[in-house]
């Protein structure tokens, strides 16, 4: 069976919605959008029956793409046990999200575009699962990046939606910086860059020579990892993608594309494994940017944003997982995750729809007699993302903390401690939103059944999807050292449950409650409902001093109003900044110009003929 | 007989004249000055290819004179054509009044 | 040495791509005397002369070797010059049919001069000798001064021809006086030459560095590298947009060419003591570029601060110095000049009557009133930025790989940091395009584009993407053919 055609689908989807999609109707767009998802799905169920059980990989050369000199790259797909995961998840999340979001945008104008983007996205994706090297993985990584600054921006019309896509832009950049980085690296180490070929070479190379290579090369990709997976310090930009319509929010900036960065570790283990203090260093971050996140969310008042920073603060589990050694357990958990992550950025789209595009929380209350079906499903997402007994997320967040205790406690605790507050910070916002009483204006109503179907299915998965054993499934290619452990298993699950109920009695029980705790955390309150000042770290540690030395040397100063609250301006005035004092070279005058060129052709015959000649 | 001149005497000419004309360049304010000044700075070149071409006995340095003088005849065609039109479009000469391009 | 002076008929048959260009040229000249109305056939006549050079070119490679006592040399490396230079040439006569019926400058002028000025390129791609080097040089620039002011009664026009004019003089003064001291050092103009005169001679190096110092002047000013940049963003802006098109890539890549071939052959052995230079030139290029790029308002002067800024990439290949350095830049030239011909010609379809609408507010809603052409410009755009698919990707892909199997890590990450600052200004354009709405709502429709454009365009995009696809057909004969020059 031809692997290519998996990824050629959704890109015939986009070319004929991108084309045509303005002059057709939203039904034929929709049939044409879905369905090429759908038959991709379909193709991806055929080939693994084709090929169950993936015992070895399942590879396919379409042509040889680049030959230059040492370095040859064939267009080269494959499919082996790690990405079937990620093939399933994909098409399989892809195509409930896409069904969805036919109900959820229906009332939009451009419903072509939409669509169009979202399946250049899928392609982009898929791309980035099957390519067996990194350079066509990377081409995968930044189309995928592309998609999301266009589908983040697609309320364009507000300011805030262009700013978040430029934002998100430009920290995936200082990313991709990285990873690019590590792909020159591993390209001049190795001589190739084919996953295959560059695992041999580490199997039978003498690790002490390269060592220094290795942890160079996994720093810089998991420099890469951290802008595309939103980890400290490159994970502003996805609260803010939150201006993207809702389903995007669910399938690229929760289930499929910010997990690019676990998967592309899990990929590249073999290279990991020999690079010790690059492991410690993902688990380090993966466990801080846990902890930091699961404490922001707790005070956030905006729905999505509250999920958001779960996203963040589950990637970070998922890295906790690969740093500690257990890739299987980050998979595995990256499924699950991608099951009730999605579900619970589309229950918040169902409130929001049913809501007439409220988002605060603060608005909301008491909807869980108005929209029963949005009630119990993001309840079982709910249930599955705090690590409650029997839900997917106990099992995959247990893999990896019990990794986590044998390679070292005291990651276990705050991890488990960590599993606490999600709970907590989740099931705020399920009471804030469902129980006591209403609080907005608009009347709420249950969404239609092309919203709620696919929430349906989704929390089956959420609540069933635990019980895929992915480690067993990646046993052979992804070995999971030491055991579970039943104690840390009963602990973690202990601090879920425990944070369930506080959350129940300050949110549903008792609510003034909670108006004097956070009257009583005052500082610590107002340093977590600002997010530590991480934004306003950034625009001070870089926009302010910049700004300080381009208005010295221009004296002239740049603009006298640089009070402005998003950083992405900021960085653009830092560099229109810089950019004004360059533009002193271009007076427009002939006789300015000719005095550079002199001015340009002493220095050269100084350097040439002086410095070099004498030399 | 005098000694024959030196070299040297010729080169440093040469430089002189070539500095004079990026001195022109850079100081006169007429566009045909300027110009001229493009001019001079080719001669002090053909000054040096020839020096050079007698000093090393062959023949082809006075060939690359003519060709550097053809050259600049060319130039010197089409570049008074282009002040001609300048000239028509905006009444002035002046090489510091033409810079409405800039930043 | 004066035995044989009879060319052999086989070096005719070598320089014959020049020979034809410059017998279509000026056969172009006299129809365009005796012809009344309609002057679009003069245009086709220069395309069938093109080609005809093109296929020319291609029999001469096959044919290779020196010609006309070794004044020029048909190799690889000139070959692939002359025969991008000729691609260059086909598309901008391709893209400005239509503009020139617009603007009433439909004269047959444009076409000549465009095949004078391929004659001077194609002389540059393959010379072997300082004196040609010139004559080439010359024949390709004073062609091009006056398309740069080619629509006479234009301000910008003229201000544009007048800068280019001055200050190309100017810098060419300074070569030719470097072509001076290197014959008087090495009593040879030919690069081989004056390679062995160099290594074996007693010269005071202070004598050759100040040479090697007038002939860099020079040829960094074709090439608009920094500090000599200076007048690039001011022709680019004025000159008409096809005309910029063809400056950007034609003239750039023949300059490129030879700026390799005689540093990379004649300075050779003293490499070390020039490559700090281009090494600083390469960063200053990029940063002034980019950064200036960052300002702009006006997308025909965005794209000249681009084309500095490229030509910083470019010179970081140069710094490489290596066979695969000089291939990585001989295939970011290719690419380089299909995508910014085809963003040029999109420009100059958009721009309108008199190119009033070179605004990037201009662009505003495009994506909504012309989605093919919008979508044209995205390719392009994508690969002036190096998005993977498109040949930008490869160009900087292949540049970057090069300065780092030649150790220069530090320049590569200045240049990736420079690459990431570049998407910035780039995406103005697409978020133009594509994320806001028309400010007036009075802007007057534009006219379907002509056939002639859109296959100008077309071919452009698929040859964009077709480097970006497939790039090994073009990289391995860039790579064969840089073999001289490691």
């Amino acid at each position: 069976m031809i692997l290519w055609l998996i990824p050629l689908f959704p890109l015939i989807g986009f070319l004929l919605n991108g084309l045509f999609g303005r002059r057709i109707s939203k039904s034929l767009v929709s049939v044409i959008a879905v369905g090429s998802v759908a038959v991709s799905f379909l193709y991806v169920i055929a080939l693994l029956a084709r090929i169950w059980p993936v015992a070895t990989p399942y590879a396919e050369h379409d042509f040889t793409w680049i030959q230059s000199g040492f370095l040859q790259i064939g267009f080269d797909l494959f499919v082996d046990r790690l990405n079937t995961v990620m093939l399933l998840v994909v098409t399989g999340v892809g195509l409930i999200i896409h069904v969805y979001s036919i109900g959820y945008m229906h009332d939009e104008d451009s419903y072509y575009r939409f669509f169009s983007y979202l399946n250049l996205f899928m392609f982009f994706m898929l791309l980035l699962v099957l390519s067996s090297n990194l350079l066509l993985m990377f081409v995968g990584w930044e189309g995928v990046g592309l998609c999301s600054y266009l589908l983040i921006g697609y309320y364009f019309r507000e300011d805030f939606a262009t700013n978040a896509g430029n934002k998100a832009f430009i920290f995936n950049r200082i990313g991709d910086f990285g990873f690019s980085l590590g792909i020159f690296l591993t390209a001049i180490t190795f001589k190739t860059l084919d996953f295959g070929k560059i695992a041999a070479a580490v199997a039978t190379m003498p690790i002490e020579a390269k060592a220094g290579a290795l942890t160079a090369i996994t720093v810089l990709l998991f420099i890469g990892a951290t802008g595309k997976s939103a980890q400290i310090p490159l994970y502003v930009w996805l609260p803010d993608a939150m201006a993207g319509p809702t389903p995007v929010s669910a399938l690229i900036h929760a289930a499929t594309m910010v997990t690019a960065g676990v998967y592309m570790v899990a990929r590249v283990s073999f290279l990991y494994d020999h690079a010790p203090v690059a492991m410690t260093l993902v688990a380090v971050i993966g466990l801080f940017t846990a902890v930091m996140a699961a404490t922001i969310g707790m005070a956030q008042t905006d729905i999505k944003r509250v999920y958001a920073y779960s996203t963040i603060s589950q990637l970070g589990y998922m890295f906790l997982g690969a740093g500690v050694g257990a890739y299987s357990a980050g998979i595995f958990h990256l499924m699950t995750h991608a099951f009730f992550k999605a579900l619970l950025f589309l229950g918040a789209g169902s409130v929001i729809h049913g809501l007439g595009g409220e988002q605060d929380l603060r608005h909301m209350g008491g909807l869980r007699r108005a929209m029963p079906i949005t009630f119990y499903t993001l309840g079982i997402a709910s249930l599955a993302i705090s690590g409650f007994p029997g839900f997917s997320g106990f099992f995959s967040k247990d893999a990896i903390l019990s990794a986590a205790y044998t390679n070292a406690p005291w990651m276990f605790w705050i991890g488990a401690i960590t599993a606490g507050l999600t709970a907590f910070y989740v099931f705020r916002a399920y009471f804030l939103a469902f129980f006591g009483s209403y609080r907005g204006h608009h009347h709420p109503h249950e969404s239609p059944r092309i919203i709620t179907i696919p929430l349906i299915v989704l929390a089956i998965l959420a609540a069933g999807g635990g019980f895929i054993n992915v480690p067993a499934w990646l046993s052979p290619q992804l070995p999971m050292h030491g055991q579970e452990n039943g104690t840390a298993m009963a602990i973690s699950a202990a601090f879920g449950i425990i944070g369930i109920i506080v959350a129940w009695f300050l949110y549903v029980a008792r609510p003034s409650l909670a108006e004097s705790a956070r009257n009583a955390l005052g500082p610590i309150y107002s340093l977590v409902f600002h997010k530590y000042f991480v934004d306003e770290l950034y625009q001070g540690a870089v926009r302010k001093p910049v700004e300080g030395i381009s208005r010295l040397v221009l004296w002239r100063g740049v603009d006298e109003n640089v009070i402005d609250n998003s950083f992405v301006n900021g960085l653009g005035r830092t560099i229109r900044g810089w950019g004004a004092l360059l533009r002193h070279l271009q007076s427009g005058s002939i006789r300015n110009y000719a005095t550079w060129v002199f001015a340009g052709s002493l220095l050269v015959i100084f350097v040439l003929g002086l410095v070099g000649g004498l030399r | 007989m005098l000694p024959p001149v030196p070299l040297s005497w010729y080169l440093v000419l040469s430089v002189i004249l070539f500095a004079l004309g990026v001195a022109g360049f850079l100081y006169r304010k007429s566009v045909i000055t300027v110009f001229m000044s493009i001019e001079l700075m080719l001669n002090a070149v053909n000054l040096s290819f020839v020096s050079f071409s007698y000093e090393l006995k062959r023949v082809d340095g006075h060939i690359y004179s003519f060709f550097v003088m053809v050259v600049a005849a060319a130039e010197a065609a089409v570049g008074l054509a282009i002040i001609l039109t300048v000239f028509k479009n905006r009444g002035t000469l002046q090489i510091d009044e033409v810079d409405s391009m800039k930043l | 040495m004066f035995g044989n002076f009879q060319p052999a008929s086989v070096e005719y048959l070598r320089f014959l791509p020049e020979i034809l260009l410059s017998a279509f040229g000026i056969i172009i000249m006299m129809l365009e005397a005796v012809s009344k109305g309609k002057r679009t056939y003069l245009g086709v006549i220069a395309l069938i002369g093109i080609a005809a050079a093109f296929a020319a070119n291609a029999w001469a490679y096959f044919n290779g070797g020196p010609a006309f006592q070794n004044m020029i040399l048909i190799d690889g490396y000139g070959a692939f010059f002359r025969g991008l230079v000729l691609v260059v040439g086909f598309l901008c006569i391709l893209a400005a049919f239509s503009y020139l019926e617009r603007e009433h400058a439909q004269t047959g002028e444009y076409y000549a001069l465009i095949l004078f000025s391929l004659v001077g390129q194609c002389i540059l791609s393959t010379s072997t000798d300082l004196i040609m080097v010139f004559i080439g040089l010359e024949i390709s620039s004073i062609a091009t001064y006056i398309l740069a002011g080619f629509l006479r009664d234009d301000t910008r026009n003229n201000e544009s021809a007048l800068k280019y004019f001055l200050l190309g003089s100017f810098a060419t003064a300074f070569l030719l006086y470097g072509i001076a001291w290197i014959y008087g050092l090495t009593g040879s103009t030919n690069l081989e030459e004056i390679r062995r005169g160099l290594t074996q001679g007693t010269q005071p190096l202070v004598l050759i560095g100040l040479a090697a110092a007038l002939l860099f002047v020079g040829f960094a000013f074709k090439v608009s590298v920094a500090p000599f940049q200076v007048w690039t963003p001011d022709v680019y802006q004025g000159a008409a947009a096809p005309v910029t098109a063809f400056l950007s890539a034609g003239p750039k890549a023949a300059a490129f060419a030879i700026f390799f071939r005689v540093f990379l052959t004649s300075f050779r052995p003293f490499s070390d003591r020039w490559l700090p230079l281009v090494w600083g030139c390469a960063l200053a290029t990029m940063i002034i570029g980019n950064f200036a790029a960052l300002l702009q308002t006006n997308i025909k002067r965005l794209l000249g601060y681009s084309s500095i800024a490229h030509a910083g990439y470019v010179m970081i290949a140069f710094t490489a110095a290596s066979q695969i350095g000089t291939a990585a830049a001989m295939f970011y030239l290719a690419s380089y000049a299909l995508m910014n011909i085809g963003a040029f010609a999109i420009i100059s379809h958009i721009a309108g009557r008199n190119e009033r609408h070179v605004k990037l507010e201009d662009l505003a809603g495009l994506g909504r009133r012309e989605p093919v052409i919008s979508a044209l410009l995205a390719v392009f755009v994508f690969s002036l930025i190096g998005v993977p698919l498109t040949g930008g990707f490869f160009g900087k892909f292949y540049v970057f790989q090069a300065a780092l199997n030649s150790h220069l890590v530090w320049l590569t990450v200045l240049g990736l940091i420079n690459s990431a600052i570049a998407a910035y200004y780039y995406l103005k354009i697409l978020l133009a395009v594509y994320m806001q709405e028309p400010a007036t709502i009075a802007q007057e429709s534009l006219p379907a584009p002509a056939p002639s454009l859109l296959v100008a365009i077309w071919a452009s995009a698929i040859g964009t993407l077709f480097l970006g696809i497939f790039p090994s057909a073009v990289l391995s004969f860039a790579s064969l053919s840089a073999a001289p020059f490691r």
